[in-house]
């Protein structure tokens, strides 16, 4: 048996990962079999992760987490959680391919999914046109009208990066301010190509077999219209990934794992959680690091505190 | 053997002659999920040799091609059978996930 699991393999996981090593704990940390690195792997230049001055491309920096993990001691397993058992003192995960593994303690660090806008056309436009990955599918957009539908940063640095092939880049939101930091703010205002639609949603992907317009609806006084395009990049948030947990562990009422205090303590005694997954509010990729650190730390104190409790129990026996 | 690669120069007799199927994975080295998905590929032609034939195409150097078959997302599979698209497979997925979306192929 294991001291501890980590899964997911972002920020937070690898963080975690890396504290864990280093305390001697031999983490196996499970990395997904395809979607190894998280979100970060599906960005271009990260500005905002301390250490980095010049920018670091959001696939190298995870590499390189992940480097820093392994000299510790970590082992990686690329391979997808399909069950796990929680409660008792002995927690199993299980995976796709069939293996099994238990620890003492587990540390939850799944992240969050892409948020879908759920009306009609998505679905079946989905990689005809409709794409939630800008870096991968930007490319096949040169000269072509395309939009992104949100307001945060993700949604600023997508229009943005797609300005590189797509002729136009229509920035679609449903308010009338952005979410998204003054910096990209300014860089998005400033590109020629970009061209903002205000207190709008979209309300229908239109296209048969490929998109080739959006319906829009005005958030102000409903009227609708129809708009040509052949892309559209969905970046309106994303939602914890919590599928594997949601009957196991307590969520907050935004969805989140729920964590006592500033700790990464679950309400299940030995499953700590840390990252996005816990994380309503900041969601960054140093907030992630920094919550990865706090689990490991708690797992750390966790584990000590069950050593002690063995000659306790032995000595009640 | 891990899955080889095709071009367009090599396109009509490598798929479209093919004799069985012919899955083909259309990639580009700056797209992270195609990393991922590409081993997978590897394992999935090494174990069914007899019955699937994996392919690798490049789109970055072979964009008309990308553009014939209307790709727009990647990674994207495509099975071809006696020149046709059989069935298309789009996003990076975990091994049995593409075993599953195979079967009728490789079961």
């Amino acid at each position: 048996m294991r001291q501890v699991i980590i899964i997911g393999s972002g920020p937070a996981g690898f963080t975690a990962a890396i504290y864990a090593a280093r305390a001697n704990l031999q983490p196996l940390l499970i990395a997904s079999s395809v979607e190894v690195g998280g979100e970060l792997t599906k960005t271009t230049d990260v500005e905002n992760f301390p250490g980095f001055p010049e920018g670091i491309q959001g696939p190298d920096l995870m590499v390189k987490l992940q480097e820093q993990a392994e000299k510790f001691g970590t082992e990686v397993v690329y391979d997808d959680v399909v069950s796990l058992e929680l409660d008792g003192p002995v927690k199993k995960v299980v995976l796709g391919t069939g293996a099994e593994h238990e620890a003492s303690a587990v540390i939850y660090a799944t992240g969050s999914a892409y948020r879908k806008l759920g009306i009609e056309g998505e679905e079946r436009l989905s990689g005809h046109g409709v794409s939630w990955c800008a870096t991968c599918d930007g490319f096949f957009f040169r000269e072509k009208a395309i939009a992104v539908v949100g307001g945060g940063d993700s949604a600023m640095e997508e229009a943005t990066f797609l300005t590189r092939f797509a002729s136009k880049v229509y920035v679609i939101h449903r308010k009338d301010t952005l979410r998204a930091s003054k910096i990209m703010q300014e860089r998005a205002f400033a590109d020629p190509k970009i061209e903002f639609i205000w207190n709008s949603e979209v309300d229908e992907i239109l296209g048969e077999f490929e998109t080739t317009g959006v319906r829009l609806r005005s958030t102000v006084d409903g009227s609708t219209r129809e708009l040509d395009l052949q892309g559209v990049f969905v970046a309106i948030g994303n939602d914890p990934r919590t599928h594997l947990v949601h009957d196991k562990l307590e969520l907050t009422p935004e969805g989140t794992i729920w964590v006592d205090g500033r700790s990464s303590r679950t309400s299940q005694p030995g499953v700590f959680a840390a990252g996005d997954v816990i994380d309503p509010t900041y969601r960054q990729a140093a907030t992630a690091a920094g919550s990865g650190v706090v689990a490991a730390l708690d797992v750390e104190h966790f584990l000590a505190g069950l050593a002690d409790a063995v000659p306790v129990a032995a000595a009640a026996n | 053997m891990t899955a080889k690669a095709t071009t367009e120069a090599t396109w009509e007799q490598d798929v479209l002659q093919a004799e069985g199927p012919v899955l083909v994975d259309f990639w580009a080295a700056w797209c992270g999920p195609c990393r991922m998905v590409s081993p997978i590929l590897d394992e999935i032609q090494s174990e069914h040799s007899e019955k699937l034939t994996v392919l690798k195409l490049n789109v970055d150097e072979n964009p008309n091609l990308a553009m014939k078959y209307q790709i727009t997302s990647i990674p994207a599979m495509k099975v071809f059978q006696g020149g046709e698209v059989k069935t298309t497979i789009i996003g990076a997925k975990p091994k049995f996930a593409l075993e599953q979306d195979l079967a009728a192929f490789i079961g």
